[in-house]
Parts: structure tokens; C-alpha cells; sequence
């Protein structure tokens, strides 16, 4: 039986940090930017398409600056809508603006391993056991490849790590970890091998892609190339930017939108250009450094408003959404990251963010944590209540039932309560014992979550991958090796 | 005059203000002061301020940086006198910084820089994307006390790995202490390559090497 998948729909609640007239003017900023400032794109190749478009190049140092217009124009092309593919049809994800989808956070170096409890190096059967967790849960909705695959060879890591989500999960997978062309074509290649060749591949794009911007105001050579590599096959690729107020940002939230903006508008107007309707997203994480020692927070007021504002950017331009939401920077399960990780994600969903990246890291995107991402997932869940408000009409009005309790007495046993009372929300994870059982066994929410990873990883049986579909990816990654 | 003048090097430190940092200094050259004396009694003082207000918390990162930018550009000001004078400014060690081949990441790196050269160490940046020939031999060519290698990503920390190997391979291992940085960096990598140090931020970076220099 196919899994189900939790996504965000037809909210009822809506949130407007920026009027249409500040979104306009930091659309005006960008374009200045890219028109005076310039954006440095590190690779000849798009440096030559920027040429032919007519844009002015500095071949010498990779600056290319373009005219608004050519932006404009180009942004037009892209697909307002689209579908990230699903080995299973019925789990593919709708990039249409009415669906918000939970992913899992990505690019780890480090786990609490789920045995020991002690933190240590990731390796390729982390990549694995998490896809497997992840696939048993209806929160997460598609996979970033969330740790790195440390054990594998730096030239094939990428390819390891794709390979594990597909063979143990049927959903979506999107990794970050394919940074050149090389890599690109034999991701490409593989990603056609599990669908059945590269026409049902546009159709149903099982793998996309995420590309780090290099801020502030560019671009990666390599992630430059894999990204051409794969708008020209139709595989769904998002420009991410980090940008930080004090840092690689302004100080000022507006100033530092605006930079990551221009980082984020001018990679995707370059695949419209090569490849006019190509499928692209816009990705973000933009936070503030924190003012004493400079680093990433992963928290703070200025994320939760980012996550807030970038939505109302992306739909300017019709683009889908990945935005950064969870990704504490608290070093273990605890209230900071309940707090981060909650207004962080109310705030991105609240806006109808495409993607939320995502569930089940510590201190900033680089510890995994089986626990803090299951609690993630129930964080992804009342948020997902709370965008269904509160329905009023005369079903839910109740008058009758109310009618038939009358003053004093309860509503336990009436027949609209039992056929309403499924819609209460119900947490896994919450503790909403009496005093005494809780002071007995002082257990809390990251003991049950740790549980319930175990328990899925000991139980869980994904639909497996076609071997001889697994025996020729093992091919593509031996040639890539050789 | 000269003690205002002195004051004054070291509110442009305080203010973080590069452009008065360079004109007090080409005042003082035009006056006769040693540099030597300048450094110490003003634009020193200033660092030492912005530098004990940042530990209680009463300065912020972007105060320290731009009071270490404008440092660095007082004291190139006052570095030809010197050289004409026979004088050399004492410095704690020097350092040469990169961020290692297959990588672009500039900021942390640059960052550290700053608090080092802030600090009083010789500073030599090579930039981003530097193979691990050209670190060699820069720390050759210098006679670098401390390496600082920087890396972003995992699939380019194994670099810093790699400039370790050079570095015994050509017999410099044990005259130059070696520093990784980088978000991806953990105490056990730190172990597991053999590095001499690692800190998490630029301001403990200095800790770090002042501490590897003092041995």
C-alpha cells in the first residue's frame, strides 16, 4: 500500500509581511543590482550564453551584468507549475503554490548515532537508515539527501547518496551533492534508469537538484554547469541563497532580500535563457550572523521573517519555493529548538513555501538527530492543522448537538462528537500525562521519538528498487569511479 | 600635539575609521614620530579598547572587523618609514592563510585574517581555491610559524588531509603548526588528520594560534 503523504492545502490562513508595492521595490533593487553591480558566474559556459543574450560580460572576471529587460523576459519562461516525480506516481509533489511539502534538512557531516547515542562522522548507511525512517513517515513528503556519505569516494559520493534514497524510499529525492557537470550526467543518467528512460524522466523528474549560490552576488562554476546539465533534461533545479544580514548580507533584512534575490533571479533567468521553460525553483535560507562571533544562527526573529517574506518573491515571479525552516541552531532537542523550529515553519508555511527543508538537525544543519527530526514531523503536523483555521458553518456551528447537551452536562458521547472528534489533532509526542507518571519514569518527547525511529527502522519494509534497475545504477558508479 | 595625536590614532581604531586611520599616520611620518611609537601609543590602544569591549560584550563582530581593517591599512601607511628607519613592527608569528584547492569560500577565511592581523600576527592570505603546491611554498618562502586551511565542504576538507601529507612528505611538519577551519570541521577530524588546532569562530581562532605559537 502506497504511503500517504502529509501536504499543506487550501489554507485558511494567510500572512502578508511585505505589501505588493515592497515586494515591487525590492524587485527593482535586484534588477539594479544585476544591471550595475553585476553577479559573478564562474564558468565559460554560462558566461558565453549571458554573451549571446546580449548581456554585458567582463570575460576576465566573470561579472555579468544584464539589463533588466533580458531578466524580465527570461523569468517569463519559466513553469509556474510542475511535479517533483515519485518512484510512486501517487507521492509525487505538486509545485503549483497550493501545496506546502516537508522535506528532510540536508548536507550533514555528523550524527547521534541511534545506537550508541554518541555524535560522530556520517557515512553511506546513515544516508540509508534516514530515507528508511523517512519513507515510513507521512510528514516527510520527499528527501533531501540529508547526510553526507563520508565513507565514499569524493568523486562518486553524490551518486552513492541517490542511489540509497531511491532503493529504500519511493519518494521524491532532491540532493544538493551534485556539484559538476560530470556528476550531473551521471546523476542524470541514473535518475533515467529508475523510470525507464529520459521522455518518462521529463514527465516524472524522480531526482532534483539544489545549487548553493557562492554570496554575496554569485554564482559556483560547477554548480553553474551541473545546473545546465540539468535544465536541459528537465530536472527540476533550484538557485539557493544563504545570504546573512552582517555577513554575506546588508544589515538590513530588506537589503539583504534583495542581494539574495539577485542571486537566486539571475541563475534562473541564465537556465531560461539555455533552456526557455525549464523546470526551477527558488531556494533560500537567508538568516542573521550573529552579532558576536559572525556564524549561522539557523534561529531568530530575522529567519522566521525571511521565511515569511521569500514566498511573496517567488510567487512575483511564479516561481515554486524551497525555503529554509526548521534547522535549529540548538545542540540538542530542547526549547530552543522547539521554538526555532515551530515559528520558523509557521512562518514559511503560512506563506505556502513549495518546500520546507527541513526536518531532523541540530546545531545549524549539521548534526542529524533521529529524535529532533520525528519531533520535526510533529511540529510539520500541528502546523499543517493550524493552516486549516477554523471552519464555520452549520455543520460545525453545532447547534442541535449543542440544543441536545443543553446547560450543564457534556458532549463525550454525542453523535456529532463522535463523528468530529478525528479531527482533533493528536500528538505523538506531547506529554499530557497525569503528574505522577511522568515524575515515575521522567521520560519526554526525544526518548518516544528515539523509540519510534528504532521501531520503524526495525519493522519498516520500503517497496524495493527493480534489481537489475539497482545492478545498472551500480554500473554507472563503477564507470563513474574508473 | 602628540598626545592628541596619539588619542586620535586610537579613536579612528574605536571608530573603525580607515580613511582617518591613514591620515594620523601620514600626520605622524610628516612630524617625525617613530611609527614604532605610533603604533604602540595610539592606534595599540584603540585594538586593546575594541578588543576588551568586545569580551564584556559592549562591542559586536562588525566593530572588531572594522577596527582590524582600519589597523591594517594605519600600519601599511607607516610601514615604508619603517623600512626607511631600519625599523621592524615585532610581530606574534606569521601566518599563511588559505582556502584549500576545489573550494571558493572566502568569508570565514577572510575573517579570520582580520582577527589575526588585528591581533599582531603576519598575515599572508592566498585566497580561495589554492592548490597545496602554492601553500607549501609560500609557508617556505615566508618562513610561516602557522598554516590556517580553511574548507566548506565535505568533498574539499579532505584537502586539508592532503596539504598535511605534503607538509610531511617535504620535511615542514614540524616547523609550521597547522590550523583547519570550516563549518564541516569537528574536534575528531581535527584528530583524525593530525592538525595542531581548530576553533569555531574567528575570535577563538586567535586563541588558538596564539596559544600553538606560544609552545
Amino acid at each position: 500500500m502506497p504511503g500517504k503523504i502529509k501536504t499543506i492545502t487550501d489554507p485558511k490562513l494567510r500572512l502578508e509581511v511585505l505589501t505588493p508595492e515592497e515586494v515591487k521595490q525590492i524587485h527593482e533593487a535586484t534588477l539594479q543590482i544585476i544591471e550595475k553591480i553585476g553577479v559573478r558566474f564562474p564558468s565559460k559556459r554560462a558566461l558565453e550564453i549571458w554573451h549571446a543574450h546580449g548581456a554585458e560580460v567582463d570575460f576576465n572576471k566573470m561579472i555579468v551584468r544584464a539589463k533588466p529587460d533580458l531578466i524580465e523576459k527570461a523569468l517569463k519562461s519559466a513553469p509556474p507549475a510542475f511535479v517533483l516525480g515519485a518512484r510512486d506516481p501517487q507521492q509525487n509533489c505538486q509545485m503549483d503554490g497550493n501545496h506546502v511539502y516537508l522535506g528532510t534538512d540536508g548536507c550533514g557531516v555528523e550524527i547521534i548515532d541511534l545506537n550508541s547515542g554518541q555524535r560522530r562522522t556520517t557515512c553511506l548507511q546513515d544516508v540509508v537508515d534516514i530515507v528508511r525512517v523517512a519513507d515510513a513517515t507521512e510528514e516527510i513528503g520527499f528527501h533531501w539527501i540529508a547526510v553526507s556519505a563520508q565513507d565514499k569516494p569524493v568523486v562518486s559520493r553524490g551518486l552513492h547518496e541517490i542511489k540509497a534514497a531511491w532503493e529504500n524510499s519511493t519518494k521524491h529525492v532532491q540532493t544538493e551533492s551534485i556539484y559538476n557537470e560530470v556528476e550531473a550526467r551521471a546523476a542524470i543518467e541514473m535518475a533515467s534508469c529508475v523510470v525507464g528512460g529520459l521522455e518518462e524522466l521529463r514527465r516524472r523528474p524522480v531526482l532534483s537538484l539544489m545549487q548553493c549560490t557562492a554570496p554575496p552576488l554569485g554564482h559556483d562554476g560547477g554548480s553553474l554547469d551541473a545546473a545546465l546539465v540539468a535544465a536541459e533534461y528537465g530536472i527540476p533545479t533550484g538557485f539557493m541563497t544563504m545570504a546573512s544580514c552582517l555577513t554575506t548580507g546588508p544589515a538590513t533584512m530588506a537589503g539583504t532580500l534583495a542581494v539574495g534575490n539577485a542571486e537566486v533571479i539571475s541563475g534562473t533567468a541564465l537556465l531560461q535563457l539555455a533552456y526557455p521553460g525549464a523546470p526551477v525553483f527558488y531556494a533560500a535560507a537567508q538568516t542573521a550572523s550573529d552579532l558576536r562571533n559572525g556564524s549561522y544562527t539557523g534561529g531568530g526573529p530575522e529567519d522566521f521573517l525571511f521565511g515569511a517574506a521569500t514566498n511573496l518573491l517567488a510567487d512575483f515571479y511564479h516561481i515554486p519555493l524551497s525555503m529554509g525552516s526548521f534547522a535549529t541552531g540548538a545542540k540538542e532537542p530542547n526549547w530552543q529548538a522547539g521554538l526555532e523550529n515551530s515559528l520558523s515553519t509557521f512562518m514559511a508555511s503560512a506563506v505556502m513555501s513549495d518546500m520546507l527543508l527541513g526536518a531532523g538537525f541540530l546545531h545549524g544543519s549539521r548534526i542529524w538527530s533521529y529524535a529532533e527530526m520525528l519531533m520535526d514531523c510533529e511540529i510539520f503536523s500541528i502546523v499543517h492543522k493550524m493552516m486549516q483555521g477554523i471552519v464555520v458553518n452549520a455543520e460545525t456551528l453545532a447547534l442541535e448537538t449543542i440544543a441536545n447537551v443543553g446547560p450543564g452536562g457534556n458532549y463525550l458521547a454525542q453523535k456529532h462528537t463522535q463523528k468530529h472528534m478525528r479531527e482533533v489533532f493528536l500528538p505523538k509526542f506531547m506529554d499530557r500525562r497525569p503528574y505522577n507518571e511522568w515524575e515515575e519514569k521522567k521520560d519526554n518527547a526525544a526518548d518516544w521519538a528515539l523509540q519510534k525511529a528504532k521501531k520503524i527502522l526495525a519493522s519498516h519494509q520500503p517497496e524495493p528498487l527493480d534489481r537489475h534497475i539497482s545492478a545498472e545504477l551500480n554500473r554507472i558508479i563503477t564507470r563513474e569511479e574508473s | 600635539m602628540t598626545p592628541d595625536l596619539f588619542q586620535a590614532m586610537a579613536q579612528s581604531i574605536i571608530d573603525g575609521d580607515t580613511d582617518a586611520a591613514v591620515e594620523l599616520a601620514h600626520q605622524a611620518i610628516a612630524q617625525g614620530i617613530d611609527p614604532l611609537v605610533a603604533i604602540t601609543n595610539g592606534y595599540v590602544i584603540g585594538v586593546n579598547q575594541v578588543g576588551e569591549a568586545f569580551s564584556t560584550g559592549d562591542a559586536f563582530l562588525p566593530e572588531l572587523v572594522m577596527a582590524g581593517e582600519a589597523m591594517k591599512a594605519a600600519v601599511a601607511t607607516l610601514e615604508p618609514e619603517m623600512a626607511r628607519l631600519g625599523t621592524k613592527r615585532e610581530v606574534l608569528g606569521k601566518i599563511v592563510l588559505a582556502t584549500v584547492e576545489g573550494d571558493i569560500h572566502e568569508i570565514g577565511k577572510s575573517l579570520v585574517g582580520t582577527m589575526f592581523s588585528a591581533s599582531g600576527f603576519q598575515v599572508y592570505d592566498l585566497g580561495v581555491d589554492v592548490p597545496a603546491a602554492r601553500i607549501l611554498a609560500k609557508i617556505r618562502s615566508e618562513n610561516a610559524d602557522l598554516v590556517g586551511l580553511s574548507a566548506l565542504l565535505t568533498t574539499t576538507m579532505v584537502k586539508q588531509k592532503e596539504v598535511i601529507e605534503a607538509l610531511i612528505r617535504e620535511g615542514l611538519r614540524d616547523k609550521v603548526k597547522v590550523m583547519v577551519g570550516g563549518a564541516p570541521v569537528t574536534r575528531e577530524w581535527v584528530q583524525r588528520i593530525v592538525a595542531d588546532g581548530y576553533s569555531e569562530d574567528a575570535i577563538g581562532a586567535v586563541g588558538v594560534a596564539k596559544q600553538l605559537l606560544s609552545k
